[in-house]
């Protein structure tokens, strides 16, 4: 029998890949930004295995708004992305460097 | 019964290895297929949870958009993906420590008998099958009570569009453009210009 522990424990497993992900790829910025789609996606699992589990349809509306918040981050992070390869040809992380932060 | 545990480990473990790959994969476009394998696995366990609305949006957002714009970026940039692997193997440890500890942290949090809390009788934590479909039950709450959220979504989306627009354009010199100014200022004086022309010269 599948409880709610079981989709838990799942979210878990996928937020620590995408966690993993981001310390693994230091030098990749598509790779960091997929990994936090991996986050945003073990939320989403979350919210609705608890939506599902107490009867309450609230929790897949703020699955969509985790969403929506995930796609606009995605498109913005992209045209960030697309611009600083245009301006410096790399897209390294660590060569990020020129706001001396 | 049999069947519902099975579907769900097939999905989750299917969603799992995937989401492993997309993190290890050699070349950036099989990770890009790698997160739309994992999506997928993913709505598979939306619907199994009963909200099929948020299964098809995840299919359709993500899949459909998300994913393809990643492919977009990835293969439209000329990298060299193996000079970016340096150095990957650098900070497994410290990844593989955080990321154990992430687990054991969340695995404690979820073994105390979180169900409990929750709900005390045992029959409601079944997922339930609705009466009115998922669509509906959405729209009706939707609509309603969570109105301002749902425009907020607007904006945030209108905004994430004009960012990345403005973000992206870039104004290329040289290019012809229709002035209605200038058209609207035209009169008959400054419209002709008499020239004398000599007969076998140009001017």
């Amino acid at each position: 029998m599948i409880s709610l522990e079981h989709y838990l424990f799942l979210g878990a497993i996928i937020f620590t890949l995408g966690v993993l992900g981001i310390f693994l790829n230091k030098k990749n910025l598509i790779i960091i930004l997929m990994s936090i789609e991996l986050i945003l996606l073990s939320v989403n699992i979350n919210f609705i295995a608890f939506s599902s589990f107490i009867n309450d349809i609230s929790g897949q509306i703020f699955a969509m708004l985790t969403l929506t918040v995930a796609a606009a981050e995605a498109a913005i992070g992209l045209a960030i992305l697309v611009v600083f390869f245009r301006n410096l040809g790399t897209i390294e992380v660590n060569k990020i460097n020129k706001l001396k932060g | 019964m049999i069947v519902y545990s099975l579907t769900f480990y097939l999905f989750s473990s299917i969603a799992v290895l995937s989401a492993l790959m997309v993190i290890s994969a050699k070349n950036p476009v099989h990770s890009v297929l790698f997160l739309i394998l994992s999506f997928v696995n993913a709505s598979g366990l939306f619907v199994l949870l009963g909200a099929e609305f948020l299964a098809m949006i995840l299919v359709v957002v993500y899949v459909g958009a998300v994913a393809v714009l990643f492919l977009f970026v990835v293969m439209m940039l000329d990298i060299n993906y193996i000079k970016l692997r340096e150095g990957f193997l650098q900070y497994l440890p410290f990844g593989a420590l955080l990321g154990i500890v992430l687990v054991i942290e969340l695995g404690i949090l979820y073994l105390t008998d979180i169900s409990s809390n929750i709900n005390s009788s045992e029959e409601a934590l079944e997922p339930r099958i609705y009466e009115i479909e998922n669509t509906k039950m959405i729209g009706e709450i939707l609509y309603t009570k969570y109105f301002y959220l749902f425009q907020i979504c607007g904006i945030i989306l209108l905004v994430a569009m004009i960012g990345s627009i403005t973000l992206t354009l870039r104004d290329k010199g040289g290019v012809k453009r229709q002035n209605i100014d200038n058209q609207n200022s035209v009169n008959a004086l400054n419209a002709i210009d008499k020239k004398k022309v000599k007969l076998g010269e140009g001017i």
